[in-house]
């Protein structure tokens, strides 16, 4: 036996090592970059074109060459866009949809991911007669479409005389949140070994010390996916806001609209394309900033179940 | 006084009985050690004493307390995990203090019992570290000084050797048998390694399916087994079975028309039994060269097997394969006729039909 792989060890010294290398312009490799590079440029296109135009003035834009650059670069429409668009009564520009969107932001994403990971746990480490039956129920509400129980929403904010408020919209971020929240919290404790939470108890922690103590510090890859899902789920949302707020508290993306879809006077493209930029920017940085932990946290919450 | 005592403990999970109507009294600073087959309820009857399981039924005493429904951390108990289970996130000394810390206790008193802990245990280098720097025999020791810490009066062991190799798991069962000798608290120890229940126990309970087949000292479960499941789980190679019946009023045995004399045979009255099986241990038999009247079995040898120390060799005696611990030295060709005599004092005899020693 040894002298086998004392025989294969000294062929594989004299040997070249390594795989064969690949000429760089093979029908393959031109096939997959292209193909590649084809798709790429198909969904940057439009970015290209959003940013060459809120950086151009109109004048320039009535030539109609979109895809060129601007000739005269201007960020009149950028600062047109944040601080003086019209909407309604209001000119203060999208400033005043990003603070909103922001309060809104804030409260739901805590709240949500409070509710559904304390959730997450009782159902996955605290199982009650029943639990599995209860989180069934609460699957089966991911998949009932927001169509159907906008109105009833209506009807139970105003009961609760939150309607037309910020912490109304809170609250339904937060119970729309909660399902797919819950199963991904539920997952992730699932994996955690249960006699570390028998450990736990014998210790005399009890439900919060154990959440707070053993498995919050755990678990910080699924709380950033909860945290993304939740910010960039917030964020983007449209219809939520415009049916439960008022449009003193409408968030930024019906305030887009609002600034996009206006009907008097010239469309503005240039200030048109700086907002909804400005728009997308909170949930692009998230995913710029986290796309690792987000990719490892999915891993992590999904693969068991 | 009893440390602990189990009254009539029943568990059920829906329609699943899992313990059925169960007793058992530990003595004060006694080594009771359960085992049975994965699957015989001994892993939930220690849950059940942790109080980390509800029963459907019965009481659980500890310390002369009825502690049936208190909360695991109030029964004056300390756990070992199979697994370890020791906390990630915090460093062995936060493992170590995390129990005593939630029962509020003062910081001296918590620096004390580290102290101690961590000199029985000799992980005093490790308290700054975090679990997952440590080697699996480490691991163990910083969760048996999580118990030790708690100064309780029963320890509960759950499998705790099962994740270690071989080498360290006879280390680690010396330690565990010299902690138990120096600090005399009561200990249960879940195992399904008999190696392990031999050698660490006072009293072994060998369970199968819920109930507790035989509850007594090591020396007696392996030379007086209670009935056929306890003598062939307990032994390695399994004790031999014949079959056969007992007759002559019970002072023979008859086997496939061979008599063999009952004289001697410790055990209750045996009576004539149609359908008897008489158990051997290996070490039992002797290999003779020439038959005895009433005393030997014909055999022939099959194939031998040196296990270092002594040897075994399988041989077929009337149609059943026998297993016989000889000197390594003595080596058998196979085929070779032999004669088995049989060291009756020492055999058990069970009845066919209830399976109970006789």
């Amino acid at each position: 036996m040894a002298d086998v792989t004392h025989a294969l060890g000294v062929r594989a010294k004299a040997g070249p090592r390594g795989a064969r290398p690949k000429p760089l312009f093979s029908r393959r490799n031109i096939m997959v970059y292209g193909t590649l590079g084809l798709v790429s440029l198909y969904y940057l296109l439009p970015l290209w074109v959003m940013v060459v135009t809120s950086l151009k003035g109109m004048p320039e834009i009535r030539l109609g060459n979109v895809f060129a650059p601007p000739v005269e670069i201007t960020f009149q429409p950028w600062v047109k866009a944040w601080a003086e668009a019209c909407t309604g009564l209001n000119c203060d520009g999208l400033s005043r949809g990003f603070f909103n969107s922001v309060r809104i932001l804030i409260p739901s994403v805590i709240c949500s991911i409070a509710v559904a990971s304390v959730s997450g746990y009782a159902l996955s480490m605290w199982k009650f007669r029943g639990s599995e039956v209860f989180f069934t129920i609460l699957m089966i509400g991911a998949f009932v479409p927001y169509q159907i129980m906008i109105y009833p929403i209506v009807i139970l904010l105003r009961e609760l005389g939150l309607y037309g408020g910020l912490w109304g919209l809170v609250l339904v971020h937060t119970v729309f949140g909660l399902p797919i929240l819950t199963l991904l919290f539920r997952n992730y404790f699932a994996t955690v070994p249960e006699e570390l939470f028998k450990a736990a108890r014998v210790d005399g922690a009890g439900f919060w010390a154990i959440f707070f103590k053993i498995m919050m510090p755990m678990s910080l890859p699924i709380f950033v996916v909860a945290l993304i899902l939740q910010v960039t789920g917030i964020w983007n949302d449209f219809l939520f806001g415009v049916i439960y707020t008022k449009p003193d508290l409408y968030p930024m993306t019906v305030q887009l609209n609002n600034i996009v879809n206006s009907v008097q006077g010239v469309k503005e493209y240039n200030v048109n394309m700086a907002a909804t930029l400005l728009t997308g920017l909170v949930p692009l940085t998230i995913y710029f900033i986290s796309g690792k932990l987000f990719v490892r946290g999915i891993a992590a919450g999904a693969v068991k179940g | 006084m009893h440390s602990i005592q189990v009254k009539d403990l029943s568990l059920n999970f829906g329609a699943v009985s899992v313990l059925k109507t169960l007793n058992l009294d530990v003595a004060e600073g006694e080594f009771i050690v359960l085992l049975g087959p994965s699957g015989c309820g001994k892993s939930t009857l220690l849950n059940c004493l942790a109080g980390l399981l509800d029963i459907s039924d019965g009481e659980i005493w500890i310390k002369g307390k009825n502690v049936t429904w208190a909360e695991p951390s109030e029964r004056g108990i300390g756990m070992v995990f199979q697994s370890y289970a020791l906390y990630p996130q915090m460093t062995v000394r936060g493992n170590l203090t995390f129990g005593l810390k939630n029962a509020k206790m003062p910081k001296d008193e918590i620096d004390k019992r580290v102290a101690r802990a961590a000199e029985i245990l000799q992980i005093g280098p490790l308290l700054d570290r975090k679990p997952g720097a440590l080697s699996g025999g480490q691991r163990q020791r910083v969760a048996i000084g999580r118990a030790l810490v708690r100064d309780v009066d029963v320890f509960l062991f759950d499998e705790p050797l099962s994740n270690l190799d071989a080498k360290l798991r006879s280390e680690l069962r010396v330690e565990i048998k010299r902690l138990h000798s120096r600090l005399k608290n009561t200990m249960v120890y879940v195992t399904h390694d008999q190696i392990e229940a031999l050698t660490l126990a006072d009293r072994i309970a060998v369970m199968r399916s819920g109930i507790i087949q035989q509850l007594d000292a090591p020396q007696v479960i392996y030379n007086r087994p209670a009935n056929l499941f306890v003598a062939g789980f307990i032994g390695s190679p399994s004790m031999n079975f014949l079959h056969g019946a007992t007759v002559d009023g019970g002072r023979a045995f008859d086997l496939n028309g061979l008599t063999l004399s009952l004289d001697g045979y410790e055990g209750g009255a045996v009576g004539a039994r149609p359908k008897a099986i008489l158990g051997l241990r290996p070490e039992h038999l002797t290999i003779v060269a020439e038959a005895e009247a009433g005393r030997t079995i014909p055999a022939v040898v099959e194939l031998d097997e040196p296990m270092g120390a002594d040897s075994l060799v399988w041989l077929k005696a009337g149609g059943v394969q026998v297993s016989v611990r000889v000197p390594v030295e003595r080596r058998m060709a196979a085929g070779t006729a032999v004669h088995l005599r049989v060291d009756i004092p020492k055999a058990s005899l069970f009845d066919a039909g209830t399976e109970n020693r006789i």
